[in-house]
């Protein structure tokens, strides 16, 4: 949909050896339904994974319980050394240093968009007032929009807003980003200037997982492609490969369906 | 300055006739045979009460300053307004000391322009709470005496203070309290939500006045030998508890409508379960709920009344305790219709102070 101009993949930072973010055998039941099956993915620091599948086929879900927005109910997952147990202190330590980004912005409506981005490094960080205001302010600005700093959400674009909340996710300066398809909600229109923002992002060599629809964006920064269908990781590969040469029969269907427009 | 105009034609006045006092005349009142048989009624009502009313209110009425005689005199006729004069400090105080009545008016004024200060959305911040404990402690101080005033007992406190005091106190404890519930009841920890659900279901099903009964009654009774609490004291608590259940529910309907990405993305900038309350959840949810919370308040300060039960002179009753001079006691409806002013003036401006956050808040919110 959105043509992303290409660039050589060669000028990124290589990835470096350390684990960021691994599962081992993650499962996930919603009642009777199991909607995570066995997943085993290990992302290192510096790594640009897009995820995709059909909807309902647990990619969400599976980046959701990187930061316990949902709970895994077998399995480890590991951030940059911390497990995610019952433990609410690993929690908020896994979350202190994972980004994310929502289908829905999720903006705070209340605050402005400055107050947006320096409420957690002031409330979590206990950083002074000011030096998160500057900050807030730089990430603005690499987001484009510093001179909106002091409007409210509610006055912004759908694109604007998108950006806001890169930002505001920026602002806790997090080891991994966790992107939930972060255009679907966007019009057209508004989809390019987002997904720049994100290839500008994954070019700076941050460590990245998103969720989309946007081939275009996964061709042009993506380290590795993971294809899910019904819970499990049917294909994980680099992005000439995947988009080249499917194995399976369910991605070779889905990126028929994807790619036919 | 000259614009282009795009337009291909030119804008035109309305028609003739769509518009003027006869139009709206004649489409609101007279639009249909139904329409028009029913003002012309109320209209024939109008015409037959509302002079027999200025007649007697205003007209044949006695003015205060008159004694008792010259309202027998026109007793059926017109309004004897002297009994207001001659007993106002009575209804308005009740039997707190005459000489001090100016403490209590004092102690009135202090809580009223705490609660005017309240009302205006540039002191909304966390300053709020400590205006409110200040503005408590100087009227209980002005009430109760002490430092330097003489003590007065709270069994002498009545009239429109101690229903100013139930009230405002009341709704402003409550608060806190209701908030704790409405999160209690949304908890994930079932021991917390038993609790929240269990206090806010029982105080619901039951009536105010059965809550003023038992902290009167039966609450001494369970209590150590020996102790009391003031009567006063308990009527208040009673009505903390009840309000704070009722408002809990208030309040849960305004955090019910927030949309769950909020949590959601406090969630994940780590800010834990008390931030994400106190600041994404709850100013939002507030917001929602003010124009329903204020509506409680409008009847909680009508529902005061009913510390009558427990003895208490509130406006009502110290009213009609003032109306048990015998002189004066024929023109007790003067004396209601006297109460029931300052009762509709306090719920009529809350009313229009509601409406008017709604008008505000709406355009408030709207932005996202």
């Amino acid at each position: 949909m959105a043509a992303v101009a290409f660039h050589k993949k060669d000028s990124t930072p290589a990835p470096s050896a350390t684990p960021m973010v691994t599962l081992e055998g993650v499962n996930k039941w919603y009642g009777q339904f199991h909607v995570l099956r066995d997943v085993n993915l290990t992302v290192k620091r510096g790594e640009r994974f897009v995820i995709c599948g059909p909807s309902g086929s647990g990619k969400s879900t599976m980046i959701r319980c990187i930061n316990r927005l949902e709970e895994h109910q077998k399995g480890r997952i590991t951030v940059d050394g911390t497990p995610l147990t019952e433990d609410v202190r690993n929690i908020e330590a896994v979350r202190r240093e994972v980004g994310m980004v929502f289908q829905q912005f999720n903006l705070f409506p209340h605050l402005t968009v400055l107050q947006n981005c320096t409420l957690a490094p002031i409330w979590v960080r206990k950083m002074p007032k000011k030096e998160a205001e500057e900050m807030a302010m730089t990430y603005l600005k690499r987001v484009r929009i510093p001179e909106q700093a002091n409007k409210f959400p509610g006055q912004l674009s759908g694109g604007q807003q998108q950006r806001v909340a890169i930002a505001r996710a920026l602002c806790m300066r997090p080891k991994v980003m966790l992107f939930d398809e972060p255009t679907s909600a966007l019009d057209p229109e508004m989809v390019k200037e987002v997904l720049d923002v994100m290839v500008e992002l994954a070019r700076e060599g941050m460590t990245m997982m998103c969720v989309t629809h946007e081939m275009g964006f996964a061709r042009q920064v993506a380290d590795s492609v993971i294809f899910m269908d019904r819970g499990e990781i049917v294909e994980q590969a680099p992005p000439a490969e995947f988009f080249k040469n499917p194995k399976s029969e369910r991605t070779r269907a889905f990126l028929g369906q994807v790619l036919a427009h | 300055m000259q614009q282009v105009d795009h337009l291909t034609t030119t804008p035109e006045a309305p028609p003739r006739g769509s518009s003027g006092a006869f139009v709206w005349v004649r489409k609101n009142l007279f639009g249909s045979i139904f329409s028009s048989i029913l003002t012309l009624v109320i209209c024939g009502l109008i015409i037959w009460f509302v002079p027999s009313l200025v007649e007697w209110a205003l007209i044949k009425a006695v003015w205060p300053g008159a004694g008792a005689d010259a309202c027998r005199a026109a007793s059926g006729e017109g309004a004897c307004w002297a009994v207001i004069g001659d007993k106002w400090r009575l209804i308005i105080f009740g039997r707190y000391p005459f000489d001090e009545h100016w403490r209590p008016t004092l102690a009135m004024l202090v809580l009223m322009g705490t609660v005017l200060v309240s009302c205006d959305r540039r002191f909304w911040s966390a300053r709020l709470i400590v205006v409110w404990i200040l503005g408590m402690l100087v009227f209980l101080w002005l009430m109760g005496g002490g430092f330097g005033l003489t003590s007065v007992p709270t069994g002498l406190w009545g009239g429109l203070p101690l229903t100013m005091m139930l009230a405002f106190f009341g709704m402003v404890v409550a608060f806190p309290l209701a908030i704790l519930l409405a999160l209690g009841r949304r908890s994930s920890l079932p021991l917390i939500k038993v609790v929240s659900v269990v206090y806010i279901e029982l105080i619901r099903g039951v009536p105010l006045i059965s809550l003023l009964f038992m902290g009167s009654f039966l609450l001494p009774l369970f209590m150590p030998a020996g102790t009391t609490i003031d009567a006063v004291l308990r009527a208040q608590i009673a009505i903390i508890l009840f309000q704070a259940a009722y408002l809990a529910e208030t309040i849960r309907g305004g955090l019910q409508a927030l949309p769950k990405g909020q949590s959601e993305a406090a969630d994940a900038l780590a800010l834990g379960y008390w931030k994400t309350q106190l600041l994404i959840v709850l100013p939002q949810a507030l917001k929602i709920s003010i124009p329903p919370i204020v509506g409680s308040l409008i009847s909680l300060f009508k529902d005061t009344s009913l510390v009558a039960i427990v003895s208490l002179s509130d406006l009502l009753l110290s009213m009609r305790q003032a109306m048990g001079d015998p002189v004066w006691r024929p023109f007790f409806v003067e004396a209601f219709l006297f109460i029931m002013l300052i009762y509709w003036a306090f719920c009529f401006s809350m009313s229009k102070y509601s409406q008017y956050l709604e008008r505000t808040l709406e355009t408030g919110h709207r932005r996202r």
